[in-house]
Parts: structure tokens; C-alpha cells; sequence
């Protein structure tokens, strides 16, 4: 039995890595900058698909192609910022319409998938989608693996990036003091157009490892919306480290509770324990 | 105060004029001419979670309206199909309906794809007292036991329980007979109540379950559920879900490996020509239920030519491009409707619904005949085993030898591969 | 407008709805009807807590099927007639509304509409889960064929939702003329400096959390009658919840007219559109629409008439 154990451990940690992935451009946007993007699952979606299309024609890597395709996204990004920060930032305007803006922008990202691939599910090929590495007695899909390996990967380059270089911690700072920041001779709106860039920018890598893992179709996004605010929130809110170790935890309850319970509770039980958190500890589990 | 009158008035005008366009524009406009077309309704799955299936369900549907009107049309007058996007959303199929009979006036309606969409559209068909051709609902006349109710899904008597028959009575025939079985389905309607029958049918085998569980359609990761299903060793499993949880599910025992006897029954998706691309050998082995493989024992009359009709249309219009699972039954379907309008020789719903219940029909996918409840009166859901798959060509899935028919027997075109592991290179 | 306007407006449309069941034969027109009204509910009793207090509901649809939930399990329990389970389904509804916002309320709004989002998720596994009320298998829930007083059962429901409308409608607007809504209007606009000022912040938000989700209960209690089979996909779809943030913020948030005219414009272009364009493209109509009065109109059509009016004054 220890073994099955093993095994859920094994299996929930790296689906938490891949959870991880998904999250992390919304810790930078939502966490940093304060802006609710709701439609960034939608992105991920539409880098899984841009994965997908290169992936069919011409045969390339999956991972490859999301990490070269990382700058369009990142251009993405900048530009769909700057719309919202014209529309609603600069007016000083409620974030409640900014919320709504965001709401249109997942429909009209999922309407547009339909329109050009499609209902249909996608899946991509590559050499490590079937093959197993064993670990002891537990085995561990590479098809798992390597998004799990990847999504660390991008935490600490992230998290590196944050700490290290001058744009990096003028993001961490235009949350805290905008004003301070242009002391130091940085504009903050620059800074939080670059910030968002690269949030979509990992939105792509990790639509990249989402198709890896399994089919892909336009509406999936809707199922990740809620996973990765309750990521967000629990992992402190503008923390790399924190939104990998809240990932992990669910990734781990849900597999836990897929593996003794039955996988029928394992959604409520990952969004009972936000709820919880929510009402006694806001801040999160390494809060800002 | 006379110019708010004045102004009341000005604006009744208006709305009125409104009210007119608007109804002239959704009122149906009855050309003008010798002999009236035939027009058939339905609402269909063009978007939402069922429309890939839909889409290729309403090209069926238009090339059995070209043969019928290159033939001749239907009593002499041509057919014409009225139908809208009913979005896979249950909620909307009143309103599709209600308009295409009280507006659009249209003479015969059919159903859309799948019980979410079937069941709203039988009470307005009650209504009407309408004829109504069914396009693959489970158990869904049920409830409402409408008499004019017909279902082209071949479940037969029991649909529930016919669904997992074949694979348990498979189950019975191994040597040595198995013992315990695991059940695992999505929770989403088609396998709960795939699950219900296998429950019942795993009874009646005398087999011992030792896993009954299910997981929500949201799951991204099986190996857990693959693991605690081999945790408790059983020598048959019986899988009910959907097309993105089933191929997860075959990922995961291909990576995981599975010592059953037998695997599959209820998958669906692996009929569809993009997960058997994607997947290939991986489906070695698994026994799946279909209901038409191109194998010699099932070439029906009219079956080739028309899948040649379909395949020429259906890579460009982004559907199935093989189009075996439910296109040859939405022509089908069509076919019955259209072979009793010309034997009634009306349109009279009465005289249809008792000709359909009374006779057999030759149709693309067999003869067909309807019992009680308007299932058909003997079920016929294939049992299929995926043998010597090489690579992932579409092309293998094209020749007989890939979907080997086990039950029932009439049909049968091969041997069963056991236990699951062997069917594996 | 003044008291006396508005209950006559409320009183005619009611009567108009009552008319239009003996002069229009055609039931589609009750069908694509019901629906409209049924947003304008759900877009008023949203607007209750998003524009009038200014939290943001993502959840609306769990509200709405929970609405719907429950007057299946009253059938199921003891054929429990509509009239009995329409209010009841408020209760529960404004229960479900006061407990998530006694869990959230007390953090920043944002906090709130990621949480309305994890409960709708929560609700629903609940439900599918839930196997007296069908579960994930679906609940066919007959339809009478006969409706005391008129023809046929949807004019029945037509005007039951039509009486609905104008009841949600009236709490709104007496909401917001009332020391209440100049109350939750101040947390709206400032909630620290209202809290300073003694506004009884905590209390006032959950008032409008618990109304909220009551009226969108009382949308969604005849909902099975209408579509006559429910399953957790169709009654927690994310439509509901779009279109009860879209519609609000194409009308206008600041008013009860706004939530009125922003179902009743999209409503009617979302049921003209199914029967006419019917294609993907339905969808596109959403999604531009709330991203272009957002960004273009972000007062709404309310707002945007208001200002043409007051400057026609000066």
C-alpha cells in the first residue's frame, strides 16, 4: 500500500508542478500588478494551440515550440496591457469594469479557437509522451515529467529574474510604491507592460505543456480559471515560491484524493480548502 | 402635456412597425410555385461541447437531402432542411423548437445530437403530436414514454443495460472465468448511466466489484485512478467516459501497464478518427463497444457510398474525416423518415408513426425495426477489439483486421485477444 | 421617476405580459420571451451587489442552478407545486449568499470574486454528486400540459417570470432610493471613509450578498419547468454568469434601469441571433459586445443617455 502511496505523492506533485506553470503569469499579473486577469487560462489555451499548429506542421517539439513561440505571446501581452491600462487605469476607473473587460476578452479568445480549428480535441506528438521512468517502485509517465521539470525550471528563472536584475525588481516594486519607483528613473507603466508581457509569455510555455499532457479543446480554459486563483491567493499573491508550494498542495490533495477517496470530490475539495483559507488567512500561505 | 401625447403616440407608431419587421423578418416565407418543398427541422450541436460530432452529423443529414431531391424529392416535392445551432445547451431547444413548428411551419421535425438536447425537444414533440427521429440519447424517452418517439441508437430493449452487455458477456466466455471487475466512469450523464447498466450486468455475471468509482470530466491526470484500479488486481475493467478523460485513460495504462483479462467497453472517443490517429498502437487490445466498423460482415447497402460522399466533404469542413460512429446512423435516421413519407404518401403525423412502428426499414446500417418505447426492438451495439495497430495512420483504421467485431455473434468478424496485455507488442 | 410612474409602469407591463398570452397564439415568442426576462432578473439582482455595492459576482450561475436545484429536489421530495418552491429557492439561495459572503466579505473585493468563482465550482460538484436530484445524469422534470387560467403551460411561465421581473425590478430601485442603497453606494465608492463615517459596512454588504443570491434563486425556480431537463453542464453553464456581468454593464451599474435595458438589448439579440445567424458567431457577440462598452461606454446606455439629456438641458 505504501507503494500507492508513493505513487499519489509521485503523481501529485508533479501534476502541482504543471498547476505551477499555469499559474505563474497570473501571480505576476494579479499578484504584482493588480490587474484580475480572468482570461489568462484562455491564453494558455491559445499557446497550447499555436504549440499544436507547429507541433502538426512541421513538426516540432512541443517544449521547443512554446518557448520559441514565447515572444509573440509576450508581444501579446504588452499590447492587450496597454489597452487595458488606457481604458481603465489611466481613467482611474473601477476594477470592476477591468474584470468585465477581461471576462470579454476569455469569450472572444475561446470563440476565436473555435473558429479556427475547430471543436474538435488536439493532441500533439513527441518522443517523451508514452515512455515511463522508474523511480523505486513507482512509475512516473514522462508525459508528466517533463512539464513538471520544465514548470521548475520556469519558477526559478522567474524567481531569479525577480531577485536579480533591475527590471525584474522594479515589477516587485511597482506593486509596493509606484512613486518610488519613478525616483529611481523607471516608468512605472513600462515597467507593468513588461511585467504583463511576460506573464503571457509563460502563459504560452505553459499552453505548450498543458497540450503535452493531455488533448486539448477551445473550452478547457473555463475548468483552470478557478484552480489557479485559488493557486494565486493561497500562494501569497506575488510569490514564485509561494504559488509553486501552494500548486504542489493542490496538486497533491487532488491526487490523494483521486487515489483513496474517488476523484469525484477531489475539485471541492481543492476549492473548500481556498474558501477556508480565504475567510482565516488571507495573506496566503508565505504572504506578502 | 399635448406633446407628450403627441410623443406616446409617435412611438406606438414606431414599435408597431418594429413588431411587423421583426416578425416578417423570423416569419417563415413560403415560395411561391408549383409544389411546395418538404421542409424538416431540428436544431444541432454546431457549437459547444458536442459540435464536433454535430457538425459532421448535419453533413449526413444534407447529403441524404441531396440524394432524396437528385432522386426525385419526397412525394414528388423537394426537401428542405431548416435548422439552427442549439449550442449543445439544453436551454435552448424549446425555443429552436416552438419556432421551427409555429413560425417556420415546418412539416416533419428530427432531433439534435445527445440526451442533453433530445429530452427538452420531446415534450414540445408531445405537444405537436409530432414524429420524432432521435439521434443517439440514451434512455431518454423514458420518462416521458412518447409513443411517436423513435431512436436510432442500435441499444435495443434496456439501453442501459445493453450498452455493457456485450462486454460482460464477453467477460464470460474467457477461460479461466474472471472474478472481480472494476467500474470507473465519468461524472457526466452518458457514463453514469453506462455505469448504472455495467453495475447491474457485472451482477448478473456474478462477478465481484472491487472498484466503483468516478471522477469529475475536469480530471487532467489518470495515472492515480489507473494505479488504485491496478492496486486491487481485477480481471476485467470497465471504463465509461468521455472522448479527452479516454484517451487520458489510454496514455495512462499504456504508461502504467494493466494486468485485466479484458479492458475498455464504454470509451467514447475512440471512435473518432482524430484520437485513433493520435493514439494508434496504444489501442491495441482494448475491447470497446462501436456500431459500425468497416469489417466484411457489416457491408449494409448503400453503406460505401455513402461514406465515399461524406469523406469527400468532411476534411475541408474540419469534422471526422472517416466518419463511421455517427454519421452512417444520422443518414440513417433521415433514410426511415423519408421511406415512410413515401409509403404513407402524406405528410400525416398519424400515418407515419404508425407506419414506422409497424415495419422494417432498410437503411446504410441494416435493417431496422422499432419495439416498445421506440428503441430498436433487437439491440445491436458491437463489441470491438483494436488489434494489430502498427503506427498512427488513419489509413490501417480504414481496412478490416483494425476493429475486429466479437459480439454479437451474427456480426462477428475475428477472435478475441486475451488477456488485455497480449494484444500489446 | 417618481413612485406613482414607476408603480404604474410595473402594473401595465404585468398587464401587457397577461395580454399578450390571450393575443399572441405562437408559444415561440413566450419561449425566446421568458429567457429575456429571466436575465433581467438575474442581471438586476447582480447589479445589487456589483454595481450598487460594487463587488463582483463571478458565481451567478451557481445562484441561478441552485435556484433550479431546488425546486427539483421539492418535486422529487413531495411534489412540491411551483408557487410554493419559487420562493422557497429564494430562501436558499439567500442563505448560499449570506454564508459565502460572511466567509469573504470581510476582505478586498477582489478576494470575493475569486471566491464567488470557487463556490460555483463547489456547488456544482456538490450537485453532480448529489444523486436524489439526478446528479450528473440529468433530471427530466415534466411539464403540465395544462396552466390554471391560460392555454398552454409556457404563457403560464411566461408571466410567472414576467411578475418576477417586475418584482426584482421594484426591490432594486427601492433599494437604491432608500438610506440602504446610499449606504452600500458609499462602500462602493470609498468603503474605508464609509466605515469611518460609521456606515455599518459589514451588515449593509452582506444585506445585499443575501438579496442578491435570492432573487437569482427566484430565476432559476421555474427554470426545469421551462427546459424540462437539467443536468449540471446546462444549469451551471458559464453563459449565466457572463451575461449577468455583461448585461449590467452594457445598461449601466448605477441604476435599476441599467440591469432593465441591458438584458432586455442583449437578450433579445442572443434570441434573434440563435435563430438566425446560429453559428459560432453567436458567441463572438458577447464577447464584443461587453469588451466594447466596457472600454467605449463605461457608464452603460443609462449613462451614456443621461449625459446626451443633461447636456440638452444646459
Amino acid at each position: 500500500m505504501s507503494d500507492l502511496f508513493l505513487s499519489a505523492l509521485a503523481s501529485g506533485l508533479m501534476l502541482g508542478g504543471f498547476y505551477a506553470a499555469v499559474t505563474l503569469g497570473l501571480t505576476l499579473a494579479f499578484g504584482y500588478l493588480n490587474v484580475v486577469n480572468i482570461a489568462h487560462p484562455a491564453f494558455v489555451l491559445l499557446g497550447s494551440y499555436a504549440v499544436y499548429g507547429v507541433n502538426a506542421r512541421w513538426g516540432v517539439d512541443p517544449v521547443l515550440a512554446g518557448a520559441g513561440l514565447a515572444p509573440l505571446f509576450f508581444v501579446l501581452g504588452v499590447a492587450v496591457y496597454s489597452l487595458y491600462q488606457a481604458s481603465f487605469e489611466a481613467r482611474e476607473d473601477e476594477s470592476l469594469r477591468g474584470l468585465a473587460f477581461f471576462f470579454g476578452l476569455m469569450f472572444l479568445i475561446e470563440v476565436g479557437l473555435i473558429l479556427s480549428y475547430g471543436v474538435d480535441y488536439r493532441l500533439v506528438s513527441a518522443p517523451y509522451i508514452g515512455p515511463t521512468v522508474a523511480l523505486g517502485a513507482v512509475l512516473l509517465p514522462t508525459r508528466m515529467l517533463v512539464p513538471f521539470l520544465v514548470a521548475l525550471a520556469m519558477v526559478w528563472a522567474l524567481q531569479l529574474y525577480l531577485a536579480r536584475t533591475f527590471t525584474g525588481r522594479a515589477i516587485r516594486a511597482v506593486a509596493q510604491d509606484q512613486q518610488a519607483l519613478r525616483l529611481v528613473a523607471a516608468d512605472p507603466v513600462r515597467i507593468k507592460r513588461l511585467a504583463f508581457g511576460i506573464a503571457i509569455a509563460t502563459a504560452c510555455i505553459a499552453g505548450a505543456l498543458l497540450v503535452v499532457i493531455g488533448p486539448v479543446e477551445p473550452s478547457m480554459g473555463r475548468a483552470y480559471i478557478g484552480r489557479v486563483f485559488a493557486i494565486v491567493v493561497l500562494g501569497g499573491m506575488g510569490s514564485a515560491g509561494g504559488t509553486l508550494l501552494a500548486a504542489l498542495v493542490l496538486g497533491l490533495a487532488e491526487s490523494i484524493t483521486s487515489t483513496y477517496y474517488g476523484p469525484s470530490w477531489s475539485p471541492a475539495v481543492a476549492f473548500g480548502f481556498l474558501l477556508f483559507a480565504l475567510a482565516v488567512r488571507p495573506a496566503g500561505l508565505l504572504g506578502r | 402635456m399635448p406633446k407628450l401625447v403627441s410623443n406616446r403616440r409617435r412611438s406606438g407608431r414606431w414599435a408597431r412597425a418594429a413588431l411587423g419587421a421583426v416578425m416578417l423578418m423570423l416569419g417563415a416565407a413560403v415560395p411561391a410555385g408549383a409544389a411546395e418543398p418538404i421542409r424538416i427541422g431540428f436544431g444541432m450541436a454546431l457549437t459547444g461541447a458536442l459540435a464536433g460530432a454535430g457538425k459532421a452529423a448535419l453533413i449526413a443529414i444534407q447529403i441524404w437531402a441531396e440524394d432524396v431531391n437528385a432522386a426525385g424529392g419526397l412525394l414528388g416535392r423537394k426537401v428542405e432542411l431548416v435548422y439552427y445551432d442549439d449550442q449543445t445547451n439544453a436551454s435552448k431547444v424549446p425555443g429552436i423548437y416552438t419556432k421551427l413548428i409555429n413560425v417556420d411551419r415546418v412539416d416533419l421535425i428530427v432531433s439534435g445530437y445527445g440526451s442533453a438536447v433530445i429530452a427538452p425537444a420531446i415534450p414540445i414533440a408531445m405537444n405537436y403530436d409530432m414524429v420524432f427521429m432521435s439521434l443517439f440519447g440514451l434512455a431518454t424517452n423514458d420518462d416521458f414514454g412518447y409513443d411517436r418517439y423513435f431512436q436510432i441508437l442500435p441499444a435495443g430493449p434496456e439501453p442501459r443495460i445493453a450498452w455493457s452487455k456485450g462486454f460482460f458477456d464477453l467477460a464470460l466466455s474467457l477461460d479461466p472465468k474472471p472474478r472481480t471487475v472494476a467500474l470507473v466512469g465519468a461524472d457526466a450523464e452518458f457514463p453514469r448511466n453506462a455505469m448504472i447498466g455495467a453495475r447491474v450486468n457485472a451482477e448478473r455475471a456474478g462477478l465481484k466489484v472491487v472498484y466503483d468509482r468516478s471522477y469529475p470530466p475536469t480530471t487532467v491526470d489518470f495515472t492515480p485512478v489507473i494505479r488504485s484500479i491496478q492496486a486491487e488486481n481485477p480481471d476485467v475493467v470497465y471504463v465509461a467516459s468521455y472522448p479527452p478523460d479516454s484517451a487520458g485513460i489510454v496514455r495512462a495504462v499504456s504508461e502504467l501497464g494493466l494486468n485485466a483479462a479484458l479492458f475498455g467497453g464504454g470509451m467514447v472517443g475512440l471512435q473518432y478518427a482524430s484520437f485513433e490517429e493520435a493514439l494508434g498502437p496504444l489501442l491495441n487490445g482494448i475491447v470497446n463497444y462501436d456500431f459500425w466498423v468497416p469489417e466484411p460482415t457489416l457491408k449494409f447497402p448503400g453503406i460505401e457510398a455513402f461514406l465515399a460522399k461524406y469523406q469527400a466533404v468532411a476534411a475541408d469542413a474540419g469534422v471526422d474525416p472517416l466518419g463511421y460512429y455517427l454519421p452512417p446512423f444520422a443518414y440513417a435516421n433521415m433514410q426511415i423518415l423519408g421511406d415512410a413519407v413515401e409509403a404513407v404518401g402524406k405528410i400525416d403525423q398519424d400515418a407515419l408513426a404508425d407506419y414506422i412502428r409497424s415495419h422494417e426499414f432498410e437503411t446504410v446500417v441494416g435493417n431496422i425495426r422499432f419495439g416498445p418505447g421506440g428503441e430498436w426492438q433487437k439491440g445491436r451495439i458491437l463489441m470491438v477489439q483494436f488489434q494489430g495497430l502498427k503506427d498512427n495512420s488513419l489509413e490501417q483504421f480504414t481496412r478490416p483486421g483494425t476493429r475486429v467485431v466479437l459480439l454479437p455473434e451474427d456480426w462477428r468478424s475475428g477472435k478475441l485477444i486475451t488477456p488485455f496485455a497480449k494484444a500489446r507488442p | 421617476m417618481r413612485t406613482r410612474t414607476y408603480v404604474a409602469l410595473a402594473a401595465g407591463l404585468v398587464l401587457a405580459a397577461l395580454a399578450a398570452t390571450r393575443v399572441v397564439g405562437n408559444d415561440y415568442y413566450f419561449f425566446a420571451g421568458y429567457v429575456v426576462l429571466q436575465y433581467v432578473v438575474l442581471a438586476t439582482a447582480w447589479n445589487i451587489l456589483g454595481g450598487y455595492t460594487g463587488y463582483v459576482n463571478f458565481g451567478s450561475a451557481a445562484f441561478f442552478a441552485i435556484g433550479a436545484y431546488t425546486t427539483i429536489a421539492l418535486i422529487r421530495l413531495a411534489e412540491v407545486p411551483l408557487y410554493l418552491s419559487i420562493p422557497a429557492a429564494g430562501v436558499v439561495c439567500g442563505l448560499i449568499g449570506l454564508a459565502a459572503g460572511y466567509l469573504t466579505l470581510r476582505l478586498r473585493g477582489v478576494y470575493f470574486a475569486i471566491a464567488t468563482l470557487a463556490l460555483a465550482i463547489v456547488l456544482e460538484t456538490f450537485v453532480a454528486n448529489w444523486d436524489f436530484v439526478g446528479g450528473a445524469t440529468g433530471s427530466i422534470v415534466m411539464r403540465p400540459k395544462e396552466a390554471p387560467l391560460f392555454d398552454s403551460y409556457v404563457k403560464f411561465l411566461f408571466c410567472v417570470m414576467a411578475a418576477l421581473a417586475v418584482a426584482a425590478v421594484s426591490v432594486a430601485r427601492y433599494l437604491e432610493t432608500s438610506r440602504l442603497g446610499r449606504g452600500l453606494a458609499a462602500i462602493r465608492d470609498d468603503e474605508q471613509a464609509a466605515e469611518c463615517s460609521g456606515v455599518p459596512t459589514l451588515r449593509l454588504k452582506l444585506l445585499s450578498a443575501t438579496l442578491s443570491g435570492a432573487l437569482m434563486g427566484l430565476a432559476g425556480a421555474p427554470f426545469p419547468y421551462y427546459v424540462t431537463y437539467v443536468d449540471p453542464p446546462s444549469a451551471f453553464n458559464l453563459d449565466y454568469a457572463v451575461n449577468a456581468v455583461a448585461m449590467p454593464m452594457v445598461g449601466g451599474t448605477q441604476t435599476w434601469l441599467g440591469p432593465v435595458v441591458g438584458a432586455l438589448l442583449l437578450g433579445t439579440l442572443q434570441q434573434v441571433a440563435t435563430v438566425t445567424i446560429s453559428s459560432e458567431l453567436n458567441l463572438l457577440i458577447v464577447g464584443l459586445v461587453l469588451v466594447g462598452f466596457v472600454i467605449l461606454a463605461p457608464e452603460g446606455i443609462v449613462g451614456q443617455v443621461r449625459r446626451v439629456l443633461a447636456r440638452r438641458r444646459r
